[in-house]
């Protein structure tokens, strides 16, 4: 009864969140909005048995990705919109709408057919979740976990040359670069 | 267990349909990477809930890569974001119609 009651708790405040940040003019009310969401959802990973999920869950999504969301709203000077929505926006929210509804009726009463696997509560609690999950991810997904590194770099890579380089080229005088203001750390980045 | 597979299963398909909304619907481009992260999360809850009904650690494994993903993807995106404002000074998706300019 209190893991049902935690869980309306848990759910609502999450789709409450999510509202809020979908529907809010105010982009930095929308950015607020998420992370209200992100941690009733590691709220939800706590009554699912999953504590490690739940810590990266507020530490990766609220503490790095969030401010990054934030850092980037303030760079643009968010002020109020008054049309932010589309103009056909009663088609996009019916389109959501059958949607939910076709996942809520194939997803209604579903239940596990065969046989579970070894990882049962009471085996993560004597071992403790994180050290069940250290086991699986540096044996059996040792290979996904070499990919999820280089996607990463890419990624970092990706953001320095993307988000870098345009103002460099700008200051320069009639499109050259020019090359006393920028140090020798980032003279790779900058197209001669 | 108390609660059944299906509430679950019922809350990240409502966390979907919003985030699906949200692309849909907002006209500003940071919005619409912001409600892609609510997609994301839906699958992260459906993922966890399946893993523990199933007493399974895959399901949790998957979601370290999803979140790896979304990390990725939400530093090309907003990388992307800031280069496109440098160029075309609006941040408005219905503006943001050519490809060259």
């Amino acid at each position: 009864m209190t893991a049902q009651l935690l869980f309306f708790y848990f759910g609502g405040m999450t789709v409450a969140g999510a509202i809020v940040a979908v529907s809010s003019p105010n982009l930095v009310y929308s950015a607020l909005a998420l992370l209200l969401t992100f941690i009733h959802i590691a709220g939800i990973y706590i009554l699912l048995n999953a504590e490690f999920i739940a810590a990266v869950q507020i530490i990766v999504y609220a503490g790095a990705i969030l401010v990054l969301y934030l850092f980037v709203l303030m760079l643009f000077n968010p002020k109020q919109e008054r049309l932010y929505l589309h103009k056909q926006y009663k088609v996009g929210i019916f389109l959501a709408v059958v949607v939910m509804s076709l996942m809520v009726f194939s997803g209604y009463k579903t239940e596990i057919l065969g046989v579970g696997g070894p990882v049962t509560v009471e085996s993560v609690r004597a071992m403790g979740h994180t050290r069940v999950i250290g086991n699986a991810l540096y044996t059996d997904y040792i290979f996904p976990f070499e990919i999820a590194s280089l996607i990463l770099l890419v990624a970092m890579f990706g953001a320095i040359l993307l988000a870098g380089r345009g103002q460099r080229r700008i200051k320069g005088p009639a499109g050259r670069v020019d090359l006393s203001q920028r140090d020798e750390a980032t003279k790779v980045l900058v197209r001669p | 267990m108390t609660i059944p597979l299906d509430w679950y299963l019922t809350l990240g398909f409502f966390l979907f349909s919003i985030g699906v909304g949200g692309v849909l619907v907002r006209r500003n481009i940071i919005m619409v990477l912001l409600s892609i992260e609510l997609i994301l999360n839906s699958a992260n809850i459906t993922f966890v809930a399946y893993s523990n009904y199933h007493q399974s650690i895959s399901g949790q494994m998957m979601v370290f890569f999803i979140l790896t993903m979304a990390a990725a993807e939400v530093a090309l995106g907003l990388a992307l974001v800031i280069a496109l404002y440098r160029v075309r000074s609006t941040l408005n998706v219905d503006e943001i119609n050519m490809l060259r300019w």
